[in-house]
């Protein structure tokens, strides 16, 4: 209670001093707009629809690309973890793109695939897939060959060993894999809209970008705000609750 | 036909239950080959508890993964009941030195997870039977804690009950209570004492603690090492249930280390 007290002392002083320094006219207020403009751009957003209607692009962008990730980056990562061989090719391979910022991919993207939501889908793929694959990997071969040891005295053994221990124990890994993923995804997702324009389907990034083009301080600010808002909201949702139980389960602590 | 190969099976000793049959291991190191265990032969009967003693890489921690079938032999086999051990079965409890608890399952489950490998019980059966074990290792109150939140002993009673929920005939145990306190461990020993008496289980128990092994076994098998290999067995004739801190347990103790003793410097003197 107190450490949210205190919390959010802090976030109104910064209001107040942004406020302050705008009342002070040390800049241009074209440049410098004050927190309330920005505010009233977030209710203008919302009251002509763009901005919900570019909240629901984005989301549904960020969604069907991430899901598309763990849906080829966990079997592949659980493969890498079993086969030496993928390790040294694909494994090998997976690290080197990872040093690739993902916006990167944008105009190959864009010559390849067009500008379209597949080229858009294939830039966040691409950004959040290695950090899946990777990370699943290094959790399934850091379980405690000691677990599978107890289970095969048990009567365990193959698949069930991999499904009822080796997949249950390397979550915490996984989980945190996923996480990483998902912010890569958000990234990048960011990147490919203020730069890959699709016809009609405006996400926050273009919005932003837009604001840009039109000198529209107040609205690049508030959709900044709003991504901010948005990947705040989105870990908590979807991580939140089996973060909760990881640590409740293998008696870490919370950070 | 039937009634005649029976009577002929009454009238012989009964079958060992375990033997190891000249059981060789080596192993491969930066440093060349390591013979672990060389030409291990022991045989054990139905019930029996039987402590293999010596100090640390004697290989009795190797025999013990060779009987539970996580290893293979070089040579020489492991009989069960006549048969040959050839991968880990639900005949043979495990327990290792760390519980080895499954941290995403909580007390219940862990006791479970060998149930559910049972065919034929309904769940309610598996979890009446889980139940019942955690009331012998007097952790009835405790089945819905997470494994963290318990302390070393209690864990290693969690794993015990793991260990004898699938009912295995045979419980090999690592030196299941080296991390313990003292404390702990005295109360342990009588728990295992118990369980031993009341269920009956044939049991190979290894330590390096030559007074845990005189307090447990009905023998104490004494290893010597590199190459791994058996140098002296004694006999412990006590009355059950027996306390680590009898005067007659003490003196089988003095017995057994200087045996111990005698046999490492014989070999330090061959120079080996």
């Amino acid at each position: 209670m107190i450490r949210l007290l205190k919390m959010s002392t802090f976030f109104l002083l910064l209001l107040l001093a942004w406020e302050l320094v705008y009342r002070m006219h040390l800049y241009s207020p074209v440049l410098f707009p004050s927190p309330l403009s920005v505010g009233q751009s977030i209710l203008d957003g919302f009251a002509d629809g763009s901005l919900p209607e570019g909240i629901y692009i984005t989301l549904r962008r960020l969604l069907l690309g991430y899901l598309i990730s763990l849906g080829i980056g966990i079997p592949l990562g659980l493969l890498l973890a079993r086969f030496q061989l993928l390790r040294d090719t694909l494994g090998a391979l997976t690290m080197g793109l990872q040093n690739l910022p993902s916006i990167c991919w944008v105009p190959l993207a864009i010559l390849w695939i067009g500008q379209n939501e597949e080229a858009i889908l294939f830039v966040v793929i691409m950004g959040a897939l290695g950090s899946v694959i990777m990370s699943t990997q290094a959790g399934v071969q850091s379980v405690s060959p000691i677990y599978v040891r107890a289970a095969r005295t048990m009567g365990s053994q193959g698949v069930h060993t991999y499904v009822r221990v080796i997949i249950p124990a390397s979550l915490p890994t996984i989980v945190t894999g996923m996480k990483i993923g998902w912010s890569f995804a958000w990234r990048s997702l960011m990147a490919g809209e203020m730069i890959l324009f699709t016809l009609g389907v405006s996400g926050l990034g273009h919005i932003l970008d837009m604001g840009r083009e039109l000198m529209d301080m107040p609205r690049v600010m508030g959709v900044m705000l709003v991504i901010i808002a948005i990947g705040l909201i989105t870990d908590k949702a979807l991580f939140g609750r089996w973060e909760a139980l990881i640590h409740e389960r293998w008696g870490t602590s919370k950070a | 036909m039937g009634s005649t190969i029976k009577r002929e099976l009454l009238t012989n000793e009964a079958p060992p239950k375990l033997m190891v049959d000249r059981v060789t291991k080596f192993f491969h190191s930066k440093v060349g080959r390591i013979q672990a265990l060389d030409d291990i032969s022991l045989s054990l009967k139905e019930g029996e508890f039987v402590c293999l003693v010596g100090p640390s890489g004697c290989g009795k921690s190797t025999l013990l993964n060779i009987i539970a079938g996580l290893e293979k032999p070089d040579s020489g086999v492991i009989l069960v009941d006549g048969k040959v051990v050839t991968e880990p079965g639900m005949d043979r409890g495990m327990l290792f030195q760390e519980s080895a608890l499954f941290p995403w399952l909580n007390v219940l489950g862990n006791v479970l997870f060998g149930l559910k490998l049972k065919p034929n019980l309904t769940s309610a059966e598996r979890r009446e039977v889980a139940e019942f074990y955690l009331q012998l290792v007097h952790l009835e109150q405790f089945k819905q804690a997470h494994v963290h939140e318990l302390s070393g002993g209690m864990k290693q009673r969690v794993a015990l009950a793991r260990a004898l929920a699938p009912n295995p005939r045979i419980l090999l145990m690592d030196e299941p209570f080296t991390a313990l306190d003292a404390m702990t461990r005295e109360q342990l020993y009588t728990d295992i004492q118990e369980i031993w008496e009341k269920r009956r289980k044939t049991i190979v128990f290894v330590t390096h603690n030559v007074r845990e092994a005189c307090c447990l076994g009905d023998r104490v098998i004494l290893f010597s090492p590199r190459p791994g290999r058996i140098c002296d067995e004694f006999q412990i004739d006590l009355k059950r249930p027996r306390d680590i801190n009898e005067v007659e347990l003490a003196r089988y103790a003095t017995q057994v280390t200087q045996a111990l003793k005698s046999h490492m410097l014989n070999r330090s003197e061959v120079g080996l």
